[in-house]
């Protein structure tokens, strides 16, 4: 059951990734980048982290999506449609290609199923949420804190880099 | 019952081949932002996937900040493209070679 979910989600999130690549409407693409992050996250809830998707679904398909329709609105990309310019079309072209038979030959090969025994069952030492909790809470305070300080930095550049005069 | 962690990670290796090739074959910038965040999403795929397999939750705890990190990143990111339009009124990396690169 699990499985089958699990495919579905995943070929969804495939086909809309290759479209946010392939579809000359930069609008689009940013459509198909929220059905991406959507079905990225049911992967998350699939292993068990619940918590992660939640986080995935308010930043990634709530934030960062409407912060790329703000950009392309604001940027005028009348010529960007059907404009797919290729340079360097066959080096780009063998390079991925490469890259994607090198990483399937490691998954083909084994190594990745071999040590992995039958999944634990994380829920039941309670709830997904609090775990989550006090991880971050308790062990990892201090790179919660320097987290919120990049994210304060980057608040301050991207307004000194956006400001109408300089 | 969750599912067999290899699964999500050829899953993620998929959807990190797709960014990688959305970086090498698009030339606006605002698509090969769009790829890298594909590739995050793929990294914290296999964050997730090799916490679930080691039996702890360090792998989501840095997925979230990994999560941040790349909010920031975007904001940024766009913040250079926007400011890359007012002053060169193109948004294509390949009409963009001040550096010579």
């Amino acid at each position: 059951m699990a499985a089958a979910i699990f495919y579905i989600l995943a070929s969804v999130a495939l086909l809309s990734a290759v479209m946010v690549i392939w579809s000359r409407n930069v609008i689009h693409s940013a459509i198909y980048l929220v059905l991406t992050f959507l079905c990225v996250a049911g992967v998350y809830v699939l292993l068990q982290a619940e918590f992660v998707a939640v986080v995935q679904v308010l930043v990634y398909a709530g934030g960062i999506v409407v912060l790329f329709l703000f950009v392309i609105m604001l940027v005028n990309l009348q010529d960007a449609l059907g404009a797919r310019i290729r340079t360097h079309a066959t080096v780009s072209a063998a390079v991925g290609t490469a890259t994607t038979i090198l990483l399937l030959y490691v998954a083909a090969s084994g190594r990745l199923v071999s040590g992995f025994g039958r999944a634990p069952d994380l829920s039941a030492q309670g709830g997904n949420l609090e775990q989550v909790g006090w991880a971050l809470y308790r062990d990892y305070l201090l790179p919660f804190e320097i987290a919120s300080i990049l994210l304060l930095v980057a608040m301050i550049g991207t307004i000194v880099l956006a400001r109408q005069k300089y | 019952m969750p599912i067999p962690p290899h699964y999500a990670l050829v899953f993620s290796l998929l959807l990190f081949s797709v960014g990688v090739a959305g970086v090498l074959t698009r030339r606006n910038a605002i698509i090969i932002l769009m790829s890298i965040e594909l590739m995050m999403n793929a990294a914290n795929i296999n964050f997730i996937a090799f916490g679930l397999r080691l039996h702890n939750l360090v792998g989501q705890v840095f997925s979230v900040f990994t999560i941040a990190v790349a909010a920031g990143e975007v904001a940024v990111g766009l913040a250079v493209v926007l400011a890359l339009y007012r002053n060169r009124d193109t948004v294509y990396v390949d009409q963009i070679h001040i550096m010579k690169g």
